[in-house]
């Protein structure tokens, strides 16, 4: 999809190459990617660096009877993996594995101001959601105390700096403070993964964030 | 045939489509022999006690006999594909967590990688190689330390008492001289 404006910054990219990030951001990446030929490529290029840097170490002896072991254990035998078919429908295959379905079998759960989220199970600090903003609503004007990673997945929003449509991923930090506002059209749904709360500028927000827990 | 390391990396590609073919036990042991010792020292780089890095390195050689038939030689060197095998071993490890991995892109109707492509790419994994090893010291460290995740960059700032935006900086650097290389 070449229509794709904003993409991962080279840190993620890195990150996901080399396994670093929490697997809510993974979760981001690996769905930016499915979509994303320019940050496919990018990845391939980290993991290359990765092999390089494996293949530069110091080699360190693996114990006599190594090799006879893992003979051993292929012996035991274990099924042949097979490549995963690509996903159709509006999620790509890693989103829908965590969904268990498709946009379709999302449970959404109303949050406020017409929106609605399904909060997605992953381990570690960081938090990964679905996010439904009905064509035409704005999420209140907030900030963010970590890293916010926004990917939409149908329909667009518009903010202070710029458009995100399908594909398109807004990676926040401290310095953005922004009012996302779905367009007219199609309600606009978005993935994203924030590894600290985000920081609501108005008191109601902030009474609602205890409850909605974003 | 640009170099003898090209030759070896072709060697790689040959030992895997025994395994994958023949289920080829002396092409095994020398992918074996030439790759366990070196994913184990990257696991105990990534702060892997040694035995667990054995038991590890093993079973991702395991995973290599297992998934021969997905390896796809005109979109990685063998190198790439077996780190990216140990790097998803080690996840696992630590998080207790699958990776979630982008789908796969569609196949056109040739299913064989061209010799042309597959040349191409073992040729660019092997420049890479040689820029990331004549980079300087410091710069080859903090991109090693980046893979290894031995500590985030926060705590490679504390460690070294570097600002962390000098650390995102130097790493900046460092993957641009890398890029430079390979243009």
């Amino acid at each position: 999809m070449s229509n794709i404006k904003h993409h991962l910054t080279a840190p993620l990219l890195m990150g996901y190459s080399a396994g670093t990030l929490p697997e809510a951001f993974n979760l981001v990446v690996a769905t930016h990617v499915s979509m994303c030929d320019d940050c496919r490529a990018a990845v391939a290029e980290y993991d290359a660096l990765g092999g390089e840097v494996m293949l530069d170490t110091q080699p360190i002896t693996m114990d006599a009877a190594s090799l006879a072991a893992t003979f051993a254990l292929i012996d035991k035998g274990a099924p042949a993996p097979t490549a995963k078919p690509r996903a159709r429908g509006v999620f790509p295959t890693p989103l829908q594995d965590y969904v268990s379905g498709d946009l379709s079998d999302v449970k959404w759960r109303k949050v406020g101001g017409g929106v609605s989220q399904m909060v997605l199970k992953t381990d570690g600090d960081a938090t990964v959601r679905l996010l439904k903003i009905p064509a035409g609503t704005a999420i209140p004007d907030h900030g963010h105390r970590g890293t916010e990673l926004t990917l939409v997945l149908q329909g667009a929003f518009v903010d202070e700096t710029d458009r995100f449509a399908r594909g398109d991923v807004e990676v926040a930090n401290e310095d953005l403070n922004h009012t996302p506002t779905a367009e007219e059209g199609l309600d606009c749904i978005c993935l994203a993964a924030t590894d600290s709360p985000l920081r609501f500028n108005g008191i109601i927000p902030r009474l609602a964030q205890r409850f909605v827990g974003i | 045939m640009s170099s003898t390391q090209t030759t070896k990396r072709l060697a790689w590609i040959d030992q895997l489509s025994a395994v994958r073919d023949h289920q080829d036990r002396a092409a095994f042991a020398e992918l074996f022999e030439y790759f366990a010792p070196r994913i184990k020292s990257f696991l105990m780089k990534s702060g892997t006690l040694p035995d667990m890095a054995e038991e590890c390195a093993q079973e991702v050689m395991v995973t290599v006999w297992n998934k021969a038939h997905l390896f796809d030689p005109a979109k990685a060197s063998v190198s790439t594909w077996i780190f990216t095998i140990a790097r998803n071993r080690r996840i696992d490890m630590i998080r207790k967590n699958r990776r979630p991995e982008p789908e796969d892109l569609p196949w056109g109707p040739e299913e064989t990688p061209s010799q042309a492509d597959t040349l191409a790419l073992q040729e660019e994994t092997e420049m890479l190689g040689r820029a990331l090893a004549d980079l300087p010291e410091k710069q080859r460290q903090l991109i090693e330390r980046a893979y290894f995740g031995e500590l985030t960059h926060s705590e490679i700032a504390a460690e070294t008492g570097l600002p962390l935006g000098t650390i995102k900086s130097r790493i900046r650097l460092a993957l641009d001289r890398l890029r430079h290389a390979m243009n």
